[in-house]
């Protein structure tokens, strides 16, 4: 079966791949082009492990299928840090030890990032809700939530 | 298996009205995408319709406002104008899953995936809302609640396209509310749920009332029996208990393992009342 030419965008740089018509996006990243940070947990949508911006949109890339990615910007964990140096989020769950296991971290710092970048100050409350479609069964999310109030605070005063 | 992304939405009817074999349309893909990962539908051919033009807008026009079918429900909750005509709308498209699945799901999708449990279908039926359905035959619309027939079914043909909802003008004194019972604060599905739309005289009086219930039936149902006891009312007590016990008099639900039927019947009288009330106050009721 022929594939499906796909040019995209991700994390600012083109990238064209084939890919099979029913193939998620969450696939195309992880399989074919070595992009493994966003992890398959549920892959019905429930868990966000899979957390990826399209778009300046979060979602999960296991709904999305590749041949949908054409000409639009996706932006994944693998380009949340720029060189060596941490995006304040990530900084900050070392910091908190905001992880455990590590399957869900991705997904909670992509979403993370597309809560602070929609609401730079958000309450404890507007975090839980921010990021209950992400699921961690490491945590208990305290820390997590801590993490993400920390850097919420360092983003502000850069 | 193929996908194709068409320009227009008649070239989109097309391609599904000549389709042998299963054709899905991709919108969101929130409700799609699992039903194919869990083998519940293995699909010949996928149209996505998100390039089509107009679709992912929200327009505001004489008569009110025009939803596309691709306009995902994160947008709906960002509409200021259409949060504050229709607050109840916007509220229950913005119950639907997580925000990952709020960036992609849509209230076509929503309606078409016919579930009896769909959160924005009792609200825009509530709303009076409009479904503008294209297909090779051309163009109709219908009521919203003319759409799903039963769990999983849909009056639409082979070919036709919900290409997008459409919501009234409203007029002064107008509120519209709605609610769902769940066993936790998000990310599930309605046990029970009520949309009420209420437009109110100039001495704060019911003129106008529209109520809907969800997850009580094979379809979500417009309970008429619900408007004549809200009409000519002003949310007094004794109308609360009527509606109530009307409701939950409209319910035909199934004991399953979100909730019984005797559960459901009495939750969907409590919700009625509670929306209603929230409707009233919105609608500049006292």
């Amino acid at each position: 079966m022929a594939g499906v030419a796909v040019s995209t965008t991700i994390n600012g740089d083109t990238v064209e791949y084939l890919c099979q018509p029913d193939e998620t996006l969450l696939d195309v990243l992880r399989d074919r082009l070595g992009l493994t940070g966003a992890k398959e947990g549920c892959g019905t949508g429930d868990c966000g492990a899979c957390s990826i911006i399209l778009d300046d949109r979060l979602v999960c890339s296991c709904l999305v299928l590749g041949a949908e990615a054409e000409g639009r910007h996706v932006e994944t964990i693998e380009g949340m840090a720029h060189g060596d140096s941490l995006h304040p989020l990530q900084q900050k769950f070392l910091e908190h030890a905001a992880l455990q296991c590590g399957i869900c971290t991705p997904g909670f710092l992509i979403a993370a990032k597309d809560l602070l970048a929609k609401n730079p100050d958000p309450t404890e409350e507007e975090i839980r809700f921010g990021l209950a479609g992400n699921l961690c069964r490491c945590t208990g999310y305290d820390k997590i939530v801590r993490a993400v109030q920390d850097a919420a605070s360092v983003m502000k005063g850069a | 298996m193929r996908y194709i992304r068409p320009l227009s939405i008649e070239d989109a009817a097309g391609l599904l009205a000549g389709s042998t074999g299963t054709a899905a349309i991709l919108a969101g893909g929130s409700d799609l995408l699992v039903r194919m990962k869990g083998g519940f539908i293995e699909p010949d051919l996928i149209v996505d319709i998100k390039a089509i033009e107009g679709l992912g807008e929200i327009r505001e026009t004489a008569e009110g406002f025009s939803i596309g079918a691709a306009v995902p429900c994160a947008v709906l909750g960002e509409s200021k104008v259409l949060k504050k005509a229709w607050p109840g709308v916007v509220e229950a498209a913005n119950l639907i899953g997580s925000k990952q699945v709020q960036g992609r799901c849509t209230i076509v999708g929503n309606l078409c995936n016919a579930s009896p449990a769909a959160d924005s279908v009792p609200a825009l039926v509530a709303a009076g809302a409009k479904a503008v359905v294209v297909g090779p035959g051309g163009k109709r619309t219908i009521a919203v609640e003319a759409v799903p027939t039963g769990p999983g079914k849909t009056s639409l043909a082979k070919g036709e396209i919900v290409e997008a909802i459409l919501l009234d003008k409203r007029p002064p004194r107008s509120g519209d509310a709605y609610l769902r019972f769940i066993p936790r604060t998000e990310m599930d599905i309605a046990v029970v749920s009520a949309g009420v739309n209420l437009t109110l005289d100039e001495q704060g009086r019911v003129k106008s009332a529209r109520l809907a219930l969800g997850a009580v039936a094979p379809t979500v149902i417009l309970v008429e029996a619900a408007a004549e006891v809200l009409i000519g009312s002003r949310l007094d007590e004794a109308t609360l208990e009527r509606l109530a016990k009307v409701c939950s008099g409209a319910c035909r639900p199934i004991d399953d393992k979100r909730g019984t039927v005797e559960f459901r019947r009495k939750v969907a009288g409590v919700l009625a009342k509670r929306a209603a009330t929230t409707a009233y106050k919105r609608a500049g009721g006292k």
